[in-house]
């Protein structure tokens, strides 16, 4: 998986949990938080939604990794990655 | 006691016949039902009564995900009551609002699909959705319609089973009345056809109506009724002072007559026909009338084959033969059991008959029961009334909640 296919899941997943609002402008490298109408539970729908759809964990620990595009990409890439060497 | 005067200055409601009172009496009169089929998960396709009202309306996608079925119908029925009441609602202090909401049961449906949602991960309860406490705790469906409109006054729900319609009216009456609030949203909801168990723990009972035919499923009073059809729906009123209302020059719908609230204390689930008589003679007595004053007993009748004898024993025994001027009729033959909400939409369906003096019928009654026989019972067709001036309001509910509300043509 590349940087940009990771990026794509991440938004697939705030189009689902944040359907009013409009992805076709968001900013890879500016905070997703400061774009976007999302709150807390918002991010944790993202991580349930990694864990349900793909079986990635994110831990608490780890949060922050998610605040933007770009660095959900960094972060998740070679998770995303790692488990598809697995299987 | 002096008590200020309370009025209904406003009604928002969802119903499986109509979203709007105007819509829900015309089909009221037209004796137009509102019962389908529906998928309901372990158990197929069953008979339930569905709202078709657009959540889009008043909330974003976001907050129908994030919120319950409770919360948006609710928020409908909220928004809906506001705007018919013409309160200018921008500058009214949001502190002094009241949000009172009936409900049966909460959180039933957010439970159910929790469960059924781990299940799908070898019931591994990391899966379990952090949005569950909110969605189901007790007060959901008031702190959502709280959120939805800023109100930062008391919003809470009343427990108290198929009788919390009319409790949540009677409920902000009071708190009206002490001065805790100057405006309260008030009524009963109720999201119960999202929930298996419900139709299962009926079905168990041997109280689930079934029919091939969904507009004749739902019959109390008839020879031929077998249960209860489970509907979702939502009723809320503007309640004020009537000081208030004339102030702002509000349209009065109604004036709260007078109450009664008891219990059973006999059965979880069967009624008891003295405790309810009890109830009703109650209400009669705090409005300051005589049995034959009531121009309209909207009865609580479920179309359980006991249920509604019992009910008709009660009414019976309080309203004889010596009411002339009394009708009665059932609401639920339309919409079938609407739970929490049952209480104040049907009284909402009744209020217009201020206006046209007609009253809706019972319908689906194509063999009266005997047992259900009673002097002014309006059967299958709408009747004109001489007067309609009071309207008594029946909702009982399990572990013996007994609730009557009367509301009376508004005179200055």
């Amino acid at each position: 998986m590349t940087h940009e296919e990771c990026k794509k899941v991440v938004l697939d997943i705030i189009a689902d949990i944040a359907p009013d609002e409009d992805l076709s402008n968001v900013k890879p490298e500016v905070r997703l938080r400061d774009q976007l109408q999302l709150d807390s539970m918002d991010f944790l729908d993202i991580v349930m939604e990694l864990r349900k759809r793909h079986s990635i964990e994110v831990p608490e620990a780890d949060y922050g990794r998610l605040a933007s595009l770009d660095s959900c990409a960094e972060y998740l890439t070679p998770k995303f990655n790692a488990l598809a060497a697995k299987s | 006691m002096n008590l200020s005067r309370i009025v209904i200055t406003g009604v928002g409601l969802t119903a499986p016949n109509g979203n709007s009172l105007g819509e829900f009496r015309a089909n009221l009169l037209a004796g137009k039902a509102g019962i389908e089929w529906k998928d309901v998960r372990y158990m197929g396709r069953l008979l339930a009564g569905v709202c078709h009202y657009d959540p889009l309306k008043y909330q974003k996608k976001k907050e129908i995900r994030v919120g319950t079925r409770a919360g948006s119908i609710s928020i409908w029925c909220a928004h809906e009551a506001l705007a018919d009441s013409r309160i200018d609602f921008a500058p009214f202090p949001k502190d002094r609002v009241g949000i009172y909401i009936g409900c049966t049961e909460h959180g039933n449906v957010e439970t159910e699909n929790e469960i059924y949602a781990i299940s799908k991960f070898n019931y591994d309860t990391k899966y379990w959705s952090h949005y569950h406490n909110p969605r189901t705790v007790a007060n959901n469906p008031a702190g959502e319609t709280s959120l939805s409109l800023g109100v930062t006054g008391p919003a809470y729900t009343i427990g108290a089973a198929c009788a919390a319609g009319n409790l949540g009216l009677i409920h902000a009456a009071q708190m009206l009345r002490l001065g805790e609030v100057d405006l309260a949203l008030c009524g009963g909801v109720s999201e119960s056809i999202h929930t298996f168990g419900i139709f299962a723990g009926f079905k168990s009972q041997g109280a689930l109506a079934t029919n091939e035919d969904p507009l004749k499923a739902s019959r109390p009073f008839d020879k031929a009724r077998n249960g209860i059809v489970v509907s979702e729906g939502g009723c809320l009123y503007t309640l004020e002072r009537l000081d208030d209302a004339l102030a702002r020059g509000a349209k009065i719908y109604a004036e709260i007559a007078g109450y009664g609230v008891n219990s059973d204390a006999s059965d979880y689930v069967l009624p008891n026909p003295v405790r309810q008589a009890e109830c009703v003679r109650k209400s009669i007595a705090n409005a300051g009338l005589k049995a034959a004053d009531i121009h309209i007993v909207n009865t609580h009748a479920t179309a359980t084959p006991l249920g509604d004898i019992q009910e008709c024993e009660a009414i019976r025994s309080v309203f004889g033969e010596g009411c002339p001027d009394t009708h009665i009729n059932n609401t639920k033959s339309f919409i079938g059991h609407c739970m929490g909400a049952a209480g104040a939409l049907e009284l909402a369906g009744n209020l217009p008959s201020f206006d046209d003096l007609v009253v809706h019928p019972t319908i689906n009654v194509d063999n009266l029961d005997p047992a259900c026989a009673l002097p002014g019972l309006v059967l299958n067709v709408p009747v004109k009334a001489l007067k309609v001036d009071t309207i008594l309001n029946n909702s009982f509910g399990m572990l013996g909640i007994n609730s009557t509300l009367i509301v009376k043509r508004f005179m200055a």
